[in-house]
């Protein structure tokens, strides 16, 4: 598998399971707004996949498309970080988990986007520069509903506190750095995730801070999911509504 | 406390030089996520350029009780409307 396969893959799959995850609140949402926004959301994840898919499909060269890799692939082929799979709650409807996992993507995505646009390549650098706008406006959202909930009263304080004490040991996946991240910083398409660390610790710190949240000490962090080393039990779970109809009727169009 | 967040409502301007219209109402808890959730609500098929939001407590509206005198006067003075004139047919459309 190439590295830049392989590289294409993180970020298609990163918007896909977190795409995905989001759209489980449609028609759900605590009020119509949120649930519209949300829907927003997912929509324009989902559309970001299928650029980055469709680009790893014509890499790879094997004449798979963007919905031949998002559909008819198993949980170990998935390049996500482990935060995205994670469900959004132990009913599948923990807004504050839902909102804190967003804003901890978001600050790592907006300076990833911004860096990516100035890629080697020009096709990844298109995807980055058009998926930054909407991913900007995510963060922003996303930022002022951590403050909003996270300094509101007492009981959304604690929700959004105990959401981020669960995701903390999972945020930081995404600054790892392994050989296909060196493979692309040395042909210039991308720089090493860790580069982001800065602006990531900058954005987090501020925004908890604002939302008198506290991040935990413990530098833990779990990893495996960018790599393909292992995933958590709950990706599987997911997949398989994800895939459902495309297993039971291949190639099955609108 | 008030359960409900306020009630605001949203205007859209679909193209430069149009004027901003009335579109429909939304709740937020303030004016900055009101504009959020007007783009949001009201924007995402394109149909805007520009969004006015303002607390509809702020609007004024007339009174349904005062429809008579507000606006039944208006009703019987055609001679308002310039449709007197014959135009000619060389100005065509104006």
């Amino acid at each position: 598998m190439s590295s830049l396969f392989e590289f294409l893959l993180r970020q298609g799959d990163n918007a896909l399971v977190l795409g995905h995850r989001v759209s489980e609140w449609c028609g759900h949402g605590p009020v119509l707004e949120e649930d519209i926004a949300l829907a927003n959301t997912a929509l324009d994840l989902i559309g970001q996949t299928q650029l980055w898919l469709e680009l790893a499909g014509e890499v790879e060269g094997a004449g798979r498309t963007a919905d031949d890799l998002a559909y008819l692939r198993d949980a170990w082929d998935f390049r996500n970080v482990l935060m995205v799979e994670l469900p959004n709650g132990e009913n599948g409807r923990d807004y504050a988990r839902t909102m804190m996992r967003q804003f901890l993507f978001d600050a790592f995505q907006v300076p990833w986007l911004d860096a990516l646009s100035g890629s080697s390549d020009a096709r990844v650098a298109g995807i980055a520069t058009k998926s930054a706008k909407e991913t900007r406006y995510h963060l922003e959202r996303s930022r002022e509903t951590v403050i909003a909930l996270g300094d509101g009263t007492e009981e959304s304080h604690d929700r959004m506190q105990s959401a981020l004490d669960l995701l903390w040991p999972y945020a930081r996946e995404v600054l790892q750095v392994d050989g296909v991240d060196e493979d692309m910083a040395r042909d210039g398409i991308a720089p090493l995730p860790s580069e982001m660390s800065e602006a990531w610790e900058a954005e987090v710190h501020a925004t908890l801070g604002a939302a008198c949240l506290q991040a935990p000490e413990d530098p833990f962090v779990h990893k495996g999911g960018r790599t393909g080393a292992r995933h958590t039990e709950h990706l599987g779970h997911m997949l398989a509504t994800m895939q459902v109809l495309q297993r039971s009727y291949r190639g099955q169009v609108w | 406390m008030a359960q409900e967040w306020p009630l605001w409502e949203v205007f859209v301007r679909g193209q430069h030089g149009m004027s901003h219209r009335h579109v429909g109402s939304l709740h937020a808890p303030d004016a900055a996520r009101a504009m959020k959730n007007a783009r949001d609500v009201y924007t995402r098929r394109n149909e805007g350029e520009s969004l006015w939001v303002v607390e509809a407590q702020h609007i004024v509206a007339s009174s349904p009780d005062a429809k008579g005198p507000m606006f039944e006067p208006a009703h019987d003075k055609v001679y308002r409307h310039p449709s007197f004139y014959d135009l000619p047919d060389e100005a065509g459309n104006l």
